[in-house]
């Protein structure tokens, strides 16, 4: 009987003990899915998951009115999101995501690159958008933007994102405008006139794609002689699945990915802990073996894997021509754009 | 008049039969109701309910009217000649600094810029340097942050965005905009678009329903003449891709289709394609993904079983002994099956081609993954407007049209052949 009334008493109070630790935590995360998921998947979910936390993932294109939809109909099932600039911008402006505190993250906001661009999100990585050829069907492939537009040079169909972001700028380099001067003209209808106008030109000729694993696929299926991409993934398909593809760095245009947390995210504290979690210099670095991308983390560079440094988008050698897409004025005028564009699409 | 009471009949507890058999009718009634109560419940809950709320929101708008009540308010007497008084610009700016601090102000730029363009970043920017001006005159303080504001037509569009209700989510869903005087003119042309993916919406229907009856009718005869045990065996062909997901077998379209795919092999292999570049109907490869024709293909198979097994169902139930009769009277075999045969299906025909072509309009993953861009139909662009655009009036508005279009297209149909004439087998 002794025996028993201690195994009971030590039973209760080991149950007491497991009671005062925090029991992990369950969070659902959105991301862009893919190799950039993947490697998401190595570097954060799993070690997060390895310390006892539960993670559900979802993947999206992007798309901010689905952020938006959730919010507004009060039925939130994502907590944290992978987002891009104009996207964390304009979700922010229309009071979709939560205001950031920084001190709940226990994160130096200094130390992030671009991390004074919005109130509602960490900067995580760095990327490119970029196209790309494969060596093995095209030998003397494109060297600039201007041969996406040139069907004579190189006949064929092109991917492009479906998307106007990205598009018209290209178009307008292609037209002869300066780095400097897109987002100006841009802003005009004259401006915007002109790059749907230049964009006629290879329309028919353009497989869009709409997540970003569709770009390698199409251009590994042959569908396509060129395709526009984040550098990432044609990286990790060029590393891991042997692609011969090669990446043209000419104007490629910069942009961070952003963590955010849905306005009423069911686990605002645990998506707190987890982007505090993924933002370290540990886990930021260990994302470079996985993918060519650039920690936002200024603590993180030194820990990037070497083999992947010439291929961050931010390797001087690849930033010659780079610039940088305006998130401002993707916010202002992305609903615009993206309507006029869907309609130029369809005729 | 004693003589009336005598001669009621009574039940044995003495009630007038006729009252009881009410009361036992009555009774039946309400168990029927408890019977069919469930699935009315059920449709009104997840059919009904979900229509009206779709078609309010096609015309509900209240963003403006909840953000700048006193603002619509004053703009609601302004007669839109000249530009409105100081009152109008101080409850606009109150009203817009109090949207900034709660982060409303981009709904407002939001709502403007659906008829104004770039009015989204001028309502922004305007709101963020608004928060230092402290003091009137605010007409002179607004138009110094942004000229927009001097404009007759900002306000105009202010004003008419206010109001609770309004036609312009379903005038723009049919490419048509009103003007500050209230006139109703076409959007601008590189806007427009939606009157054309109606027109293709119901091209492609009908192109479909068209399909599907000429290789459906043969098919139809020929299993409803067959002894039935063979019958069967054909009907097994027919049910089992009707049963299989519309999902997988548009996915399997897809590879089909694919460039360097089996049909474009096949066609190489085989010799087609050499032949057709011969005759010059073709350069190099056939490319069939992401076509109308893929389209067309991909919807016509996935719609025959809703034409053929009505009209199979029907024929069924004709005699042969009509035929044999006609025949018997003198009739050649073409003039007694189109003029004895024919009629006797058209209830079958009428309820197959409905079916389809209904169900044809509000076709999306087909088109989205065997068709190109021009070849979206109305519901792809109600999944662009919801999850891309975010502009739910619009989305609403086009189901609306949908949802009429269907309703006119049932009404068309009793006039013409009569509802009780459907038969679905």
């Amino acid at each position: 009987m002794k025996k028993f009334a201690t195994a009971v008493i030590a039973a209760s109070a080991l149950c007491s003990a497991a009671g005062l630790a925090r029991a992990g935590d369950s969070i659902n995360i959105t991301s862009w899915g893919g190799a950039y998921q993947d490697s998401q998947k190595k570097a954060y979910f799993e070690p997060y998951v390895a310390k006892g936390n539960k993670i559900t993932e979802a993947e999206y294109n992007g798309e901010v009115a689905k952020i938006k939809a959730m919010v507004e109909a009060k039925s939130i099932t994502w907590d944290v999101v992978d987002t891009d600039t104009p996207t964390v911008l304009q979700a922010c402006a229309e009071g979709a995501l939560e205001k950031i505190d920084w001190g709940k993250l226990g994160l130096d906001k200094s130390k992030f690159i671009g991390g004074d661009l919005t109130e509602c999100g960490v900067p995580s990585i760095v990327y490119g958008t970029v196209f790309g050829y494969d060596t093995s069907k095209l030998k003397d492939g494109p060297t600039k933007v201007n041969d996406i537009f040139d069907l004579a040079k190189f006949p064929g169909k092109r991917g492009l994102q479906k998307s106007p972001v990205m598009n018209l700028e290209w178009a307008l380099i292609a037209d002869g405008v300066a780095n400097a001067d897109i987002y100006k003209v841009l802003a005009t209808k004259e401006g915007q006139d002109r790059a749907f106008k230049k964009l006629d030109s290879i329309k028919a000729n353009v497989v869009w794609w709409e997540s970003g694993a569709q770009a390698p696929q199409i251009l590994a299926d042959g569908q396509v002689v060129m395709t526009s991409a984040w550098n990432g993934r044609l990286q990790s398909a060029i590393d891991k699945d042997k692609k011969t593809f090669k990446i043209v760095w000419d104007h490629q245009g910069l942009d961070w990915d952003w963590w955010t947390i849905v306005k009423g995210a069911p686990n605002l504290d645990a998506g707190y802990r987890f982007v505090s979690f993924a933002s370290a210099p540990g886990p930021q670095g260990d994302q470079t073996k996985y993918i060519a991308y650039g920690p936002a983390n200024k603590d993180a560079i030194p820990n990037v894997d070497p083999k992947t440094l010439p291929n961050l988008p931010t390797a001087p050698d690849n930033l010659k021509t780079a610039f940088n897409i305006d998130p401002q004025f993707w916010a202002d005028n992305g609903d615009a754009l993206r309507e006029r564009f869907n309609a130029w699409l369809t005729k | 008049m004693n003589m009336s009471s005598d001669t009621i009949m009574r039940a044995a507890d003495g009630t007038p039969l006729k009252a009881k058999l009410a009361q036992s009718l009555r009774r039946e009634q309400l168990r029927a109701m408890a019977l069919i109560a469930p699935l009315l419940i059920f449709i009104l809950a997840s059919f009904l309910l979900p229509i009206l709320m779709m078609l309010k929101n096609a015309v509900y708008d209240p963003d403006l009217q909840d953000t700048l009540p006193r603002t619509s308010a004053l703009l609601a007497t302004w007669d839109g000649k000249a530009l409105p008084e100081e009152p109008v610009f101080e409850a606009f700016a109150a009203e817009l600094k109090a949207a900034q601090k709660e982060r409303n102000a981009a709904l407002i730029g939001k709502r403007l810029n659906y008829e104004l363009p770039a009015m989204k970043s001028k309502v922004t920017v305007t709101a963020r340097k608004l928060e230092a001006v402290q003091q009137g005159p605010w007409k002179e303080a607004l138009t110094t942050i942004d000229p927009v504001w001097g404009d007759i037509e900002t306000w105009a569009t202010v004003k008419h965005a206010s109001s609770t209700f309004t036609p312009f989510y379903l005038l723009s869903a049919l490419d048509l905009r009103q003007t500050a005087e209230g006139a109703i003119t076409a959007a601008p042309a590189e806007r427009q678009i939606y009157r054309q993916i109606i027109m293709r919406t119901f091209l492609i229907s009908t192109l479909v329903t068209v399909l599907t009856l000429l290789l459906g009718f043969p098919v139809a005869y020929f299993i409803s003449m067959l002894p039935p045990h063979q019958a069967n065996l054909l009907l097994v062909f027919i049910l089992l891709p009707f049963w299989t997901s519309l999902l997988v077998r548009t996915t399997a379209w897809s590879i089909l289709f694919q460039d360097g795919g089996v049909i474009t092999q096949f066609l190489h292999v085989s010799g087609i394609t050499w032949l057709l570049n011969a005759l010059g109907l073709l350069h190099g490869e056939p490319a069939l993904f992401k076509t109308r024709l893929a389209t067309v293909i991909a919807m016509t198979h996935i719609q025959l079983p809703f034409t053929l097994l009505p009209i199979y169902s029907v024929m069924k139930t004709i005699s042969p002994n009509y035929m044999r009769a006609a025949r018997s009277l003198g009739a050649t075999p073409v003039y007694a099956f189109i003029k004895v045969y024919l009629p006797q299906t058209l209830p079958g025909i009428a309820a197959g081609c409905l079916l389809t072509f209904i169900l044809s309009l509000g076709y999306y993953i087909t088109p989205a993954l065997v068709g190109g861009p021009t070849d979206s139909m109305i519901a792809g662009f109600i999944d662009t407007s919801m999850n891309n655009e975010g502009n739910w009036g619009k989305a609403s508005a086009l189901g609306a049209i949908l949802f009429t279009a269907t309703l006119v297209l049932y009404y068309v149909y009793n006039r013409l052949v009569g509802i009780d004439k459907l038969k679905l087998g």
